[in-house]
């Protein structure tokens, strides 16, 4: 047993500086509710906690000029839901937060706890990727942003650099007839984990789609981005040919695990089946009904 | 270990107390301040027999380091009547039997409260969602569920 440590530095600079020198076994506490449960569980054991709750630019929520969003990577899912326009402007993005546990979860847990944990079905990445959100990382070595896709790195990984701590997430500002969706697949209806979960992100202009995004999660070692599928939906009206080639895409790109919450076989006809639902829903928020 | 001293406030009084950086909210509840309305049921954020407001929002005892509290104002099952007169939602779920063995009920209890305090108005599917944290093995839910609708109807009738 080492003996752990407890901080909650008020700056960045002073968390990346504690982070960096703790090492291996520093560990970043956000709304706690996967570091927390892996203590108790004995899987982790921290020589320093550093708590980032009190560092403003990870904890606030910014509408930009041009429309764009910067939300802070310990935002808890409660927080973000009560902001007067996030949750218009990205649905998708909010309801796969939202998704995350009960209401007590909903009171810490934040995108940056979620995206950083690094598991493949964590509900509030997919529509991220498919937002393309980038993310903001500040370490020893200075400041630089990853778009969110290419953060996950297999179950458990992620593409931050030791010292790293995850900042603040940007979202794109969007043209008119834009909207999003995120649909997961559990056995029950609330407090379980993905089968699979789809993050769809639409343009949609006088019926015809003209841009698409296609997040999908829970159904190989990380978060994967479709370009397939996105394909399928660009240029086409939604009709039942390209949603059919879109949720071929999605199942082809699964690479699942087999476990008693869904087979291979479940798995991959489900991703095909959720895309054209997730699709859906996108495009009647797109258009504004 | 080295014990931290975190000043914060409990049901309105300005409270004290030594904890390991590493101990949760609910263990300093129980064990160092008995507190021991919040209760155990997993440890994990699974069941919410351990629910507590911190700054006014619903969380997880089990799941929020005691460190945490530091300048907070916690509120708990043991701030919720006003000395011997009941809050509205404890007397209703003794009328209503919304109870059998009573674990699951001070978390149930303070998860309604903080639910009524934001939406006085609920419909049942939102008192259910609002719930879905907090399991009872004893109830089937039902009678909880009407104890809460019940309350927030004589509440809004009330105010
Ligand atoms: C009862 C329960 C139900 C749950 N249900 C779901 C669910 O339905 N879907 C789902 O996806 N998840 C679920 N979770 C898991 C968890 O709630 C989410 O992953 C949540 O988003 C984690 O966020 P957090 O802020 O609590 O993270 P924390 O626990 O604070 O952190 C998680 C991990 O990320 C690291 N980290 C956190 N913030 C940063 C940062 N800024 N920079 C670098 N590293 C960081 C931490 O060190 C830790 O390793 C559930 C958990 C519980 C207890
Ligand atoms: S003891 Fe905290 S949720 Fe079960
Ligand atoms: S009354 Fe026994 S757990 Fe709810």
């Amino acid at each position: 047993m080492t003996d752990t440590q407890y901080m909650a530095p008020q700056t960045l600079d002073e968390a990346v500086t504690a982070f960096a020198a703790g090492g291996e076994a520093a560990r970043i506490l956000a709304g706690g509710t996967d570091l927390l449960v892996q203590m108790g569980a004995g899987m982790v054991n921290p020589g320093v906690i550093v708590d980032v709750k009190k560092i403003t630019e990870l904890n606030s929520i910014e509408e930009t000029a041009d429309g764009g969003f910067v939300v802070g990577a310990a935002v808890a899912g409660a927080v973000l839901e009560e902001h007067p326009t996030f949750g218009k402007v990205w649905p998708g993005v909010l309801e796969g937060l939202n998704l995350i546990g009960s209401t007590q979860i909903q009171g810490r847990a934040s995108l940056g706890g979620n995206l950083c944990n690094g598991s493949p079905a964590a509900d509030g990445v997919p529509a991220m990727v498919a937002a393309g959100a980038v993310l903001t990382v500040q370490g020893p070595n200075g400041r630089r942003d990853i778009p969110v896709k290419d953060v996950p790195t297999g179950p458990g990984k992620t593409s931050l650099a030791p010292g790293e701590i995850a900042v603040c997430f940007t979202f794109p500002p969007r043209p008119a007839g834009s909207s999003d969706a995120y649909l997961r697949m559990i056995p029950r209806t609330e407090m379980d984990i993905a089968v699979v979960g789809v993050g769809v992100n639409l343009t949609m202009k006088d019926g015809v789609c003209t841009d698409a995004s296609v997040g999908l999660g829970a159904v190989a070692p990380t978060v994967l981005l479709v370009e397939d599928a996105a394909k399928a939906l660009i240029g086409s009206k939604l009709d039942a040919a390209a949603l059919d080639a879109a949720a071929a895409a999605c199942s082809a790109a699964c690479n699942p695990i087999d476990d008693k919450r869904g087979t291979i076989a479940y798995r991959t006809k489900v991703a095909g089946v959720l895309l054209k639902r997730t699709a859906a829903i996108a495009a009647k928020r797109a258009a504004g009904v | 270990m080295a014990k931290l001293h975190i000043s914060t406030t409990i049901n309105g009084e300005p409270t004290e107390y030594l904890c390991a950086p590493d101990e949760t909210m609910l263990d300093v509840l129980r064990n160092g301040l008995g507190l021991t309305g919040s209760k155990e049921g997993c440890g994990s954020g699974d069941c919410g027999a351990c629910s507590i407001t911190m700054d006014g929002r619903l969380v997880c005892a089990c799941l929020v380091l005691a460190a945490e509290a530091e300048g907070s104002e916690i509120e708990t099952i043991e701030g919720m009547a006003d000395g011997e007169a009941l809050h509205p939602l404890q007397q209703k779920f003794l009328e209503m039997a919304a109870l059998q063995c009573g674990i699951c009920t001070p978390g149930m209890l303070v998860a309604a409260k903080s639910l009524l305090e934001q939406n006085p108005n609920p419909t049942e599917t939102e008192v259910r969602y609002w719930l879905a944290g907090n399991l009872c093995r004893c109830t089937g839910y039902d009678k909880i569920i009407r104890a809460v609708m019940d309350t927030a109807a004589d509440m809004r009738g009330a105010a």
